[in-house]
């Protein structure tokens, strides 16, 4: 018993280990790497275009939900007015953040480490390595750049449009004064909370893309499965390691950040 | 082995001793020797599952060997020396099994790649090589085209492109006939051929495919049992007495009678399993 859970936590800090200096050669390799730019802008539109109209649909009905739920919460102490503060505040603060990491991983990051998996089955990776090329610079590297811009634009967008959310309900479905509400927002929203937002979207869009990177790109190491197994199984993984990961770095971010001025 | 060792005292271009592998208790590599001259073509002969892809990617770098040497021109190739690997990877091409084409870029870019990633020529001479390379396998008219676009074999030519534009001195081919039709098989060996002559680089080939083989190359070794059981000229295969050689230089022979006996309504026990 005490054995095998010594041997799983060898197996986990190995791991982690091994993810470290994946992420980290990632960054490293980019430096003079040709045509980066380029491989840049195609993985800015892989998680950024194609992954917008999730973000708008999401943040359009979670600022919906928010604004209906805010509404008779706060109606029942006659401070709907606070409708913009409560809609606000909890979406640049938390829910921007967090629900566009998560449609990122579930659309781009599930995506990513589907397609390493399957390089890697197809003996592209390897193809890569024999010709003397840098897998991390040509493979790696320019998603992660990708993900610290796409991440906070993501961020930003899902918040304006969750925003727009909560005044359709408060304001058009309901009795809110449109001034009230959008002067809660404006005064509730300070550079800490703008601050605190950015911070964890890049955290996040930097976590979960190398989470699914590694998972993908590693596929061929899995001793339960092999093939088309492993690539599910690699991008399971992925999907569920980053969507934790976003969830218990925000625990800790907030944390870091929640008494700062 | 005393061809083999008769062959080694010729120039070790590619020299591998004694190398090992295993995967768990799978043992495939078992003391594997083989003396590469420069500027031949080398076939390395063997049935399905002895090992012969492992062995050459062992000698590529994908697969890390458990014990043995290889030296390149000199340069001993080993995990702790990494110089010498790259060295080694900016000489040598790789051609797969299975291409290994990268299927989200063009025909021209696949070719270009090597290039752009490793050196620092300018775009446009990239571009004029990659499409001279082309235009030499006569897939000039196709360098916009994805390899999925592409026929069984052009995919073959445009991995065969890839792997002579960087103009190594060594090429290592994985199985390049696996899954072609006997005359494309014989198209692909004349490839080998005219562009080993028209580059001089150094290639071994790893088949199953005797009968090509023996035509094409200056010399063939046969793998069997995880150990070089002859190295050679095709001469000196088609002479050789040794138990291994003649049973798979005789196999289409076995095979005829094995068919005229089962015809005859005779019991036939293979010697070998599948």
């Amino acid at each position: 018993m005490t054995r095998a859970l010594g041997h799983h936590t060898l197996r986990i800090v190995h791991e982690l280990g091994d993810f470290a200096l994946f992420t980290g050669r990632a960054f490293s390799a980019a430096v003079g790497s040709r045509k980066l730019g380029r491989r840049v802008l195609r993985a800015i539109y892989e998680q950024g275009v194609r992954c917008l109209p999730v973000i708008v649909i999401v943040g359009l009905f979670t600022g919906l939900v928010l604004g209906l739920q805010g509404y008779y919460v706060l109606n029942r102490f006659g401070s709907e007015g606070l409708l913009g503060t409560l809609v606000s505040l909890t979406l640049v603060r938390e829910l921007a953040p967090v629900l566009a990491a998560l449609m990122l991983v579930g659309q781009a990051g599930s995506a990513l480490a589907a397609e390493l998996g399957i390089q890697r089955n197809s003996e592209q990776i390897d193809a890569l390595e024999t010709m003397g090329a840098s897998t991390h610079a040509y493979l790696i590297s320019p998603r992660l750049i990708a993900a610290l811009i796409v991440f906070p634009i993501q961020t930003t967008i899902f918040a304006l449009v969750g925003l727009f959310g909560g005044y359709l309900s408060g304001s058009v479905l309901l009795n809110l004064q449109p001034g009230v509400y959008w002067a809660a927002v404006h005064n509730a929203v300070g550079p800490a909370d703008v601050r605190e937002c950015y911070i964890k979207a890049a955290v996040f869009g930097l976590l979960t893309i190398a989470i699914c990177a590694y998972n993908g790109f590693n596929s061929h190491r899995r001793r339960s499965s092999t093939g088309a197994r492993a690539v599910s199984a690699s991008t399971t993984r992925a999907v569920v390691f980053s969507s934790i990961t976003v969830l218990a770095a925000d625990y800790v971010i907030t944390s870091l950040l929640v008494n700062q001025p | 082995m005393s061809d083999a060792a008769s062959s080694s005292s010729g120039e070790r271009y590619l020299d591998v001793r004694d190398l090992h592998k295993r995967f768990d208790d799978n043992v495939v590599l078992a003391g594997v020797d083989l003396a590469v001259p420069r500027g031949s073509v080398i076939t390395v002969l063997g049935k399905s599952g002895t090992g012969k892809s492992v062995f050459l990617k062992c000698l590529a770098g994908i697969v890390r060997p458990d014990a043995g040497s290889i030296r390149f021109d000199g340069l001993a190739l080993n995990a702790s020396n990494a110089s010498a690997r790259a060295e080694f990877r900016r000489r040598c091409s790789y051609l797969f099994q299975s291409n290994a084409l990268l299927d989200s870029l063009t025909a021209l870019e696949n070719v270009a790649l090597p290039l752009e990633q490793t050196t620092q020529i300018p775009n446009r001479e990239i571009r004029r090589r990659s499409l001279e390379a082309l235009r030499q396998l006569d897939l000039d008219k196709h360098s916009d085209r994805y390899p999925s676009q592409l026929s069984g074999g052009m995919q073959k030519r445009l991995a065969l492109a890839r792997a002579i534009v960087t103009r190594p001195e060594l090429v290592l081919f994985d199985e390049p006939t696996a899954g072609l039709d006997p005359i494309r098989r014989n198209g692909v060996f004349e490839m080998i051929v005219k562009y080993q002559r028209q580059f001089g680089f150094t290639a071994v080939v790893v088949t199953h495919d005797l009968p090509e083989a023996l035509v094409a190359s200056d010399q063939v070794a046969l793998l069997d049992g995880g150990r070089m059981q002859f190295q050679g000229t095709p001469e000196a295969f088609n002479r050789s007495d040794d138990p291994t050689v003649r049973a798979f230089r005789d196999s289409a022979g076995a095979l005829r009678d094995n068919i005229a006996a089962l015809r005859r309504g005779e019991t036939v026990t293979s010697k070998e399993d599948l």
